[in-house]
């Protein structure tokens, strides 16, 4: 689950992105050796004709109004432009965040064991033995989301939990990722989704909870795309009454990259979405 | 030969230990060795040929500059991946072949967690869930149970699989400091685990003998234990005959062969004098100290660890392919074909000792003795070919008993001697023929091994060694002998018939070691039987 992200200010910024990077990587041994045919979008992007599915199950706990009114207004855009618009169901999403949980500490925890300030990095002062100098190191240099993460992991692959934590995580991403494919054999082509709850929430809002909590609520949208491995775009289409950006999320099908992209594109084009006016935004509460 | 290098290296140990042990069990009137069975299981690490480690493109040259054989995935910098090296797969498809392994067409890695400064990543890359091959078994010889011939026996392997080496770590207790090398961090090791089968020191030291020459007959690993390319852990529990399995301590990092039988014998007596004054075996990790040769254990590593496997993320599952299974389309380097492999397979040692012992009528000692000597078997095949095989007795007694004996004691190989296989067939011929004695063969030998530019017969001509065989000038001799001992003549016509063997030795002693033996037994014998 340790890979890029691409981060643009438009569709075909991110294609240009994409392009450079996509293709089979020598040195990556999860790259896949089919050549990879760069992305070409048109000028003016066209969803008709595609079929796109709206999860009922995203109608997740604390999603906002804004938010949902948004994706109902995309979903008609879309509808209008010619795009069939479907609901459908992924039964298995709720267990998406809490599978994510368990597999994603387990990656920390074996990813960070390479953090003992020996070859790189931080190196605490403590050298009274070897085990002492990586605990402190680690202590120092970690923070406590990610002390807490790799407790967590460390926790669910001890021999006797890893059944019950690890495999059990695993059998349920594969039911997660069923979920994807029998929508996209059942002949939907793009997936409609928010991103996240709501705009962007303040930090004091955030800090009333802890951050175990807080990803909990806000990615249950985003991670089942990492679990069932297919590619997945988040866009701004409208902004909140707080005057902040909405986005919504398009999940597509694997390796079919040039057709999600297309389709972002489009809605980009459909939504006209204006860019901030960020001296207004400043004395906002 | 093979045995009495055994016995000889460790016997003398042994049998002092036993005698300790076996005074005390001797006041109980009891003998000690047929109380308790001993159970040894081993783990071998082999250290694949390979120019490349077995997830990076650092070299693996032995005694390196310190840490420079160091890539950035090898230091465990973040966001490099490992790619697997192509060279150790077929390097351990080939040993699992060899080794009569069932190989598994898909396995799988995993990482095992652990935190030791010589682990630059925190884990090793393993194969514990799904490994390249299963089984196996291995047909070597040992000493039976008088120590008196060579058996075959056939150990049983559990599997075999891929695996990173760790970096080396040097301790130095008084400044408070670990230095690390990471040159050997991960080069690739086969690791190669036995069922808990052997008996004795003995069968496991002649089993990994056995391994190590397979590995090296096959190229796969040069087998140089004091190099560190061949470390063996060896488990190690007793129990009374029929009983079930004792609890077991398992000895670490033996990098030889004398060390592991040492240290499994002085396990072995350690753990049946503790429980025979009542006590309990520790499921514990020792090392052997080789200045006390004693087994001692290793504190820190006491603590059970839970390694918390888990699937390494970055690696797809290894495939293998049959002749019949080869996808299209997929590009012939990302290949790997099982069968192509197994065609390239050399004669392995034991298929090879026993075509010599059927095409040349060798015992069991002496095709080993040529299986471990390839150079001298290369000489002694020269020699047969070119002259007809009613030499080959003489020629395999010589080229081992005489060749092979002198070169072990100047302490070189036969293959560093420069003695050429014209060399010795031409002492061959002449020990044939009875134009020389072994005494005088042995002379010979000498002679060649200090300049090797010579034949032997032109050694001959120099020296004037040619054997006396002229009946008439031994008949002489025997009788200037005869004369000269009257005494020993009269106890030989006593019946005291040991002597013989002084007369003939005066007779040696007059032409200096260089009459034809047995025409000089037969005309002593005649002359004194009249």
């Amino acid at each position: 689950m340790d890979v890029p992200g691409i981060l643009t200010r438009s569709v075909d910024d991110a294609v240009v992105i994409l392009n450079a990077l996509a293709g089979h990587d020598p040195k990556d041994s999860t790259t896949v050796f089919e050549p990879f045919k760069p992305c070409a979008l048109p000028d003016v992007a066209s969803i008709k004709g595609l079929k796109i599915g709206i999860p009922q199950e995203y109608h997740a706990p604390g999603l906002s109004s804004d938010m949902k009114d948004s994706w109902q207004h995309v979903a008609d855009i879309v509808e209008n432009a010619g795009a069939t618009v479907k609901r459908v169901s992924l039964p298995h999403t709720a267990l998406s965040i809490v599978c994510y949980h368990v597999l994603c500490a387990c990656e920390v925890a074996s990813n960070m064991a390479r953090y003992d300030g020996l070859e790189y990095g931080h190196r605490a002062k403590d050298e009274s033995s070897t085990e002492s100098l990586y605990a402190a190191s680690r202590h120092e240099a970690f923070n406590n989301v990610v002390r807490g993460r790799i407790l967590a992991g460390n926790y669910f692959l001890l021999k006797q939990n890893y059944d019950r934590y690890y495999v059990q995580a695993q059998r349920v991403r594969r039911l997660i990722s069923q979920d994807f494919w029998n929508t996209f054999r059942s002949g939907i082509d793009i997936l409609l989704t928010p991103t996240v709850l709501g705009d962007a929430p303040s930090y004091r809002w955030f800090s009333k909870a802890d951050n175990r909590t807080r990803t909990q609520e806000q990615d249950v949208f985003t991670q089942p795309a990492n679990m069932a491995g297919i590619p997945a775009i988040s866009l701004p289409v409208a902004l909140s009454s707080n005057g902040l950006p909405l986005g919504l999320q398009l999940l597509g099908q694997p390796f079919k990259e040039q057709q999600l992209l297309t389709a972002a594109k489009a809605i980009e084009q459909l939504v006209n979405f204006r860019a901030l006016d960020f001296d207004k935004l400043l004395y906002c509460d | 030969m093979v045995v009495r290098l055994f016995m000889r290296q460790f016997q003398h140990n042994l049998i002092r230990q036993l005698k300790r042990y076996s005074k005390r069990a001797a006041l109980k009137g009891e003998r000690l060795e047929s109380q308790w069975e001993t159970v040894i299981g081993l783990e071998i690490h082999a250290q694949i040929s390979a120019k490349s480690k077995l997830f990076s493109g650092s070299g693996t040259t032995f005694a390196s500059p310190i840490n420079s054989m160091v890539s950035f995935f090898d230091a465990s910098l973040p966001g490099t991946l490992p790619v697997l090296n192509r060279r150790c797969v077929e390097a351990g498809i080939l040993t699992a072949l060899a080794l009569q392994c069932r190989l598994n067409l898909v396995s799988m890695f995993d990482r095992k967690h652990y935190f030791y400064a010589d682990l630059p990543a925190g884990y090793q890359i393993t194969q514990q869930r799904c490994p390249l091959a299963k089984d196996g078994h291995v047909e070597y010889l040992a000493p039976d149970e008088d120590h008196r011939k060579l058996v075959l026996k056939r150990a049983r392997l559990t599997q075999l699989q891929l695996e990173q080496d760790s970096g080396k770590s040097l301790h130095d207790v008084e400044m408070s400091h670990s230095l690390i090398d990471l040159n050997r961090a991960g080069i690739g090791l086969m690791e190669i685990i036995t069922e808990p089968e052997f008996c004795s020191a003995v069968e496991a030291a002649s089993f990994v003998r056995e391994l190590q020459l397979i590995l090296q007959v096959i190229g796969v690993c040069d087998g140089k234990m004091e190099e560190g390319s061949l470390r063996v852990d060896a488990s190690v529990s007793v129990r009374r005959p029929s009983e079930p399995l004792g609890i077991r301590s398992e000895i670490k990092n033996l990098n030889s062969i004398r060390h592991l039988m040492r240290s499994i014998e002085f396990e072995t007596l350690r753990q049946i004098s503790i429980l025979e004054s009542g006590g309990q075996v520790l499921n514990e990790t020792r090392a052997y100290d080789v200045e006390t040769g004693e087994t001692v254990s290793m504190r820190d590593k006491e603590r059970l660890h839970d390694y918390r496997f888990m699937a390494e993320p970055n690696l797809p599952p290894l495939r293998l392919y049959t002749n019949d299974t080869v996808p299209n389309g997929v590009p012939s380097d990302q290949i790997i074909n099982v069968d192509e492999l197994r065609a390239m397979l050399p004669e392995l040692p034991n298929a090879k000792r026993e075509r010599l012992k059927k095409q040349y009528g060798l015992s069991v000692e002496h095709s080993n003795v040529f299986v471990n000597e390839p150079t001298l078997l290369e000489c002694f095949e020269k020699i047969v070919a070119n002259q007809n095989l009613q030499n080959v007795k003489i020629a395999s007694n010589i080229c081992i008993n005489e060749v092979l004996a002198a070169v072990n004691k100047k302490n070189i190989a036969f293959s560093a001697s420069n003695l050429s296989a014209e060399s010795v067939g031409e002492l061959v011929e002449l020990v044939q023929d009875e134009v020389i004695s072994l005494l005088t063969l042995r002379k010979i030998l000498e002679v060649l091994l200090q300049d090797s530019s010579k034949l032997p017969k032109q050694v001959i001509e120099e020296r004037g060694w040619h054997q006396v065989s002229n009946e008439t000038a031994l008949e002489n001799i025997c009788c200037q002998v005869i004369a000269a001992n009257p005494k020993v003549v009269d106890d030989y016509r006593d019946g005291k018939t040991k002597v013989f063997n002084y007369l003939i030795g005066e007779v040696q002693k007059k032409l200096s070691g260089q009459s034809n033996v047995k025409a000089v037994v037969r005309i002593m014998k005649q002359k004194l039987d009249t």
